[in-house]
């Protein structure tokens, strides 16, 4: 385990977001979100790329972002189980969003003091474009959450469907705890604070309450990953793998 | 007395600065804060440039541009991507935001309250009538940078360039 590792979590985590949102693009039930979500896509995807970038110079193996994306199999991908939930309807997407968002936001806040300048510049970068997707989702969240009795239903199946994975976003791998002894990360454990005052702020106005979690679901910085991972990889790595180094 | 050196580097920024940002040709990378700065050592132009958004799909453009324009001023050229500090839309000029509005996009207003507050709205001015009775469509607008509204008084709609 080395620093690298720990930085390629963190990539995972939004590449796979990223690629999740993007799949909603051409299908979001209105223009404005079909334009919103690949937005943010772009913005996850945006810093997964400088993330690989550093963390292929670290490891110095040569390998470059496309090697990181499309050349590991699902059992060699860190992210963590809730990115890789499947979009579901509106709620999940949207809940899942906000967990996500709400996480981030300060991890990368503290991000920005990293001993590594790479990472401290791209969290100054995500930082503010995180604001924004706590915005956007935490407004959607009340929306539903708040709505009429249909998206109520909804949104609490979206709760009690991904509450069971927000626990994981908080552990740190062995890998992650040499990054974070290392000042390269920040400790995962210290955003619960942040993160529990903006769910509390959005879950207020939302009429939710976050459900007590007997068996959080944990595994996907070890590689053992749900089902669904596998099959959006095998789709989003299909062109690089059947014609390796192709270029337009 | 100017240095021959302080006038190569003035036309290796004047080279590159007039460079139109792709996607909002109306402004150049040097209005926008994107091109951060220029040495020249021994003939070769370095140009420092700084992404707009993490995942702007125009940086590699921008810097394509960028190079094209000082190897045509004739430098040698390498540029170096700037992560930090992060670009802000302070650092659009007074020209570059005048620019922007004449062209139909709102320029970035100072943010009133946290980007984070839920339903938050910034008051946007119309770049055509410059009223502010505008309401906001969308969040995420054509580009990564800009927001769409619409303005209620000549019911125009445009786009505003974020606060970031």
């Amino acid at each position: 385990m080395a620093v690298h590792d720990a930085i390629l979590e963190v990539a995972d985590d939004c590449l796979v977001l990223g690629h999740r949102l993007s799949e909603w693009c051409g299908h979001a039930p209105m223009l404005e979100e079909d334009l919103a979500l690949p937005n943010m896509a772009l913005d996850l995807i945006g810093t997964a790329r400088v993330l690989y970038d550093r963390a292929g110079a670290l490891e110095g193996k040569g390998r470059s972002e496309d090697d990181m994306a499309y050349l590991r199999d699902e059992r060699e991908y860190r992210n963590c189980l809730l990115v890789e939930r499947p979009n579901g309807d509106f709620a999940q997407t949207m809940l899942r969003q906000l967990f996500f968002a709400a996480f981030m936001h300060p991890f990368w806040q503290a991000a920005q003091s990293s001993k590594d300048e790479v990472i401290a510049g791209v969290a100054g970068k995500a930082v503010k474009e995180l604001a924004y997707h706590i915005r956007h989702a935490g407004e959607w969240v009340v929306r539903l959450g708040d709505g009429t009795e249909e998206s109520a239903v909804r949104m609490q199946a979206a709760l009690l469907a991904l509450s069971i994975y927000v626990e994981e976003l908080f552990e740190s791998s062995p890998a992650a705890q040499e990054a974070e002894a290392a000042g390269i990360l920040p400790e995962r454990a210290a955003m619960r604070a942040a993160f529990d005052a903006t769910i509390a702020e959005v879950f207020t106005q939302a009429g939710l309450d976050m459900p007590e979690v007997t068996f959080p679901q944990t595994g996907g910085r070890t590689g053992l990953h749900g089902e669904g991972l596998g099959h959006m990889l095998a789709e989003m790595q299909s062109v690089h793998r059947s014609c390796p180094g192709v270029t337009w | 007395m100017v240095s021959a050196e302080t006038l190569t580097q003035k036309a290796a920024w004047n080279a590159a600065a007039a460079v139109p940002d792709p996607e909002v040709p109306c402004v150049t990378v040097a209005d926008l804060g994107i091109l951060r700065w220029i040495r020249v050592v021994n003939g070769m132009a370095v140009a420092g440039v700084t992404p707009t958004y993490s995942g702007c799909p125009a940086t590699l453009a921008i810097e394509m541009s960028i190079e094209a324009a000082l190897r045509d001023a004739g430098f040698d050229v390498r540029i170096e991507r700037v992560l930090t500090p992060a670009w802000t839309t302070d650092w659009i000029t007074e020209e570059g935001r005048e620019k922007l509005r004449a062209y139909g996009i709102a320029p970035p207003e100072e943010a009133t309250g946290s980007v984070r507050a839920l339903f938050g709205e910034t008051t946007v001015t119309c770049p055509k009538c410059d009223s502010t009775d505008t309401e906001k469509l969308s969040e995420f607008g054509s580009t990564a940078c800009k927001a769409h509204y619409r303005c209620r008084a000549c019911a125009e709609p445009f786009d505003y360039f974020k606060c970031i």
